[in-house]
């Protein structure tokens, strides 16, 4: 059962790319305080992002007349994996080269390949997409926000909830509906591209509760947008948005979001010199499923690079891989507070409750635990 | 699949019945069985072919291992070939493996040696199988106390006998939890209650989901202990033991939570992959045994974890 998820390693080619994106992540994070490496996905550093892309670290899976590197999924492993083990900030390119600029190369017109890819490769675009609304959370199949034929194009009215990065965002991928009504669910509902500029947008940060605001609900008030706004094919995007699901689950994001914080905890072990039995066993199991999580999503990117799309894998990657993310300031928070005569100092201290706070949204974002366990069952045969 | 696996899955389904396991579970010959592997060559796999032997890397022989896991057999066929790898000049017979600890080791498949390799005070010593048996019902393991085993015939493997043994027992760990979430699915989609198969509850089919990760996991992790060559190290070997033997315990809960009364009974064959995961899970280290080594190894690194898992794995 699952047998293609078989162990694969990386090409030599895409290893050698390790030295310098490690250089580059380590001058943008390198001094930052490990809580605030912690925080590597929702670092706004636009800056970052286009020095990325001048050194040709973004758009790796994607064709060089787009300006993209032409390289594959390995190479994107190594760099998206060297970018998070050190905790460098990724939001402001993170969603357009993972899944934007994969999905208008898949779906889109030649006219909107040329004029989005190459700028979301310089890391000059920030993506966001509009998937949940205030009724449609897991039940993604629900959305109302609507797109109508207008003369000129499409007039989009609705509302879209807990878009990341939309207040930073140039455009939005919105799964709207085109046709029929919300009972219709998977039929009728298409992609757009929305610019955020646009009159009639309105987007409100939300707060969360570490203080940060990284997501946005987003309001649209007869949203004019042109004809060329629509993503693929009217109708399908359902289809659409369910092929891009392998891309954004299978990823080193799956497993490596409490790492910065396991890293700053070994670090205090060696400093005050712990290494008894219990110690030992705990660091000894996380470094065993940290390997084989590793090893598992190189062997989903494997499949990726032979053009499969292997959503059920890729979710069993995930729900194991942020169950482990979520383990880890748990387990950690005992072990320090286990042993009130060490000193913990305040970074990793600060370090471990962002960590702690944050990560049930580990299984939340991009499929909740339970959809995805859904997913897994179905590939098993079950239903 | 490669070439190798198919005949011997064939060869599998041959001679490793159901009710063949149960034959010499229950005290049976053992003779036919293992004529037929020692006929077919493959206990030579792991044998340099300038000795005659196949030649295999470790990582074409994981799934054989793999293979002898999903089918239950009851002789230590991986064992064998792991000693025939690490000696020349052994007797014919099924040699099973153990670690001398200063105190009675239970060896699995000891009741069906006829040779036990023992790793003692940094030797290996060929000692007839004299075990007793441990008292558990249809167990193949037995007892040995190894105290003081003789002269040595060859000076221990690089990185001990228990880490090769363990990344045999991760593999066998992964054979059968694989042939066991088959089974469960295959269960719940036939046995029907509340007017509708026990497969659509989406309450077993969570548990079910979780199942296949661990399954998923346990492989996985067998591949990287078998993925870096012949001995492994001791990260390749903690991490396979480590993370099979932690899903052996929990597979097998499952399948036996989904298979409800009739896994348990002696008739249904779920009984032959459970009992054996216990057993595998700890023989030879279990997963916090491991986790402790490797532990001791990562906080001697001063690097990030990624690396350490990267450049050790």
């Amino acid at each position: 059962m699952f047998d293609t998820l078989t162990l694969a390693s990386l090409p030599a080619a895409d290893e050698a790319l390790r030295p310098a994106i490690r250089a580059l992540a380590d001058e943008a994070a390198g001094a930052a305080s490990a809580d605030v490496r912690a925080r590597s996905w929702s670092g706004f550093d636009p800056a970052f992002s286009r020095r990325l892309g001048e050194a040709g670290f973004l758009g790796l899976t994607l064709p060089r007349k787009y300006g993209g590197g032409e390289r594959g999924p390995f190479a994107r492993f190594v760099v998206v994996e060297e970018l998070l083990s050190a905790g460098a900030p990724v939001a402001a390119h993170w969603i357009a080269d993972r899944q934007s600029a994969p999905l208008i190369l898949n779906y889109g017109s030649e006219a909107q390949r040329e004029y989005y890819i190459p700028r979301i490769c310089r890391g000059e675009l920030v993506f966001c997409i509009g998937m949940s609304e205030p009724g449609s959370g897991s039940d993604l199949a629900s959305v109302r926000t609507r797109a109508e034929r207008t003369a000129s194009g499409w007039r989009v009215n609705g509302q879209k909830i807990w878009t990341t990065n939309a207040m930073h965002g140039d455009y939005m991928i919105a799964l709207v509906r085109t046709s029929g009504t919300s009972e219709d669910r998977h039929a009728d509902l298409s992609q757009l591209i929305i610019d955020l500029k646009a009159p009639g947008v309105t987007v409100r940060p939300i707060t969360d509760l570490v203080g940060d605001a990284h997501f946005a609900e987003v309001f649209f008030d007869n949203v004019d947008l042109p004809e060329d706004a629509l993503i693929g094919n009217e109708g399908e995007g359902w289809k659409q948005v369910t092929a891009e699901l392998a891309f954004e689950r299978s990823g080193p994001e799956r497993i490596y979001s409490s790492v910065v914080l396991l890293d700053a905890w070994i670090a205090h072990l060696r400093k005050v010199g712990r290494a008894d039995p219990a110690t030992l066993a705990l660091v000894g199991d996380f470094t065993a499923r940290l390997g084989t999580l590793r090893a598992m999503s190189i062997a989903c990117t494997a499949r990726l690079a032979l053009g499969e799309s292997p959503v059920t894998e890729a979710s069993l990657v995930k729900d194991l891989g942020t169950a482990f993310e979520q383990e880890l300031p748990v387990a950690i928070g005992d072990d320090l507070a286990a042993h009130p005569g060490e000193a913990v100092d305040a970074e990793l201290y600060r370090t471990l409750m962002f960590v702690t706070h944050v990560a049930p949204s580990f299984s939340l974002r991009g499929g909740t635990r339970e959809v995805l366990r859904g997913i897994i069952a179905r590939g098993m045969g079950l239903r | 699949m490669s070439e190798f696996l198919e005949p011997f899955e064939r060869m599998l389904e041959d001679v490793a019945t159901p009710a063949a396991v149960r034959a010499i579970e229950h005290g049976g010959r053992i003779d036919a069985m293992w004529g037929a592997f020692a006929e077919s060559g493959f206990l030579d796999a792991l044998v340099p072919e300038d000795r005659g032997g196949a030649g295999l890397p470790l990582a074409e022989v994981h799934p054989l291992w793999m293979a002898l896991g999903r089918h239950a057999v009851p002789l230590p066929v991986g064992e064998t070939m792991i000693a025939r790898a690490l000696l020349t000049g052994l007797p014919e017979g099924p040699i099973a493996l153990a670690v001398a600890a200063g105190a009675a080791v239970v060896v699995p498949c000891g009741r069906v040696a006829a040779h036990v390799l023992v790793e003692a005070e940094g030797a290996l010593h060929l000692v007839e199988a004299s075990g007793v048996s441990t008292g558990v019902p249809a167990s193949l393991a037995a007892r040995f106390d190894v105290g003081a085993p003789g002269t040595p015939v060859a000076s221990a493997p690089e990185g001990g006998l228990r880490g090769i043994a363990a990344i045999l027992r991760a593999a066998l760990i992964a054979g059968a939890a694989g042939r066991l979430t088959e089974m469960t699915a295959t269960y719940a989609n036939e046995r029907v209650q509340f007017g509708k198969p026990i497969g659509r509850q989406q309450a077993l089919q969570q548990q079910m989901a979780v199942m296949a990760e661990e399954m998923v996991a346990a492989r996985i992790a067998s591949q990287l202990g078998c993925a870096g060559g012949f001995p492994p190290s001791l990260a390749a070997a903690a991490t396979a033991k480590s993370v099979a033997s932690k899903a052996a315990a929990r597979v097998a809960a499952t399948a036996h939570a989904m298979h409800g009364a009739i896994g348990i009974s002696e008739e249904h064959d779920l009984q032959l992959f459970t009992r054996r995961l216990h057993e595998w899970r700890l023989a030879d280290g279990s997963e916090t045994y491991w986790n402790r080594l490797l532990g001791a190894a990562r906080l001697d690194d001063a690097g990030r974890s990624v690396d350490f898992v990267r450049e050790a794995l």
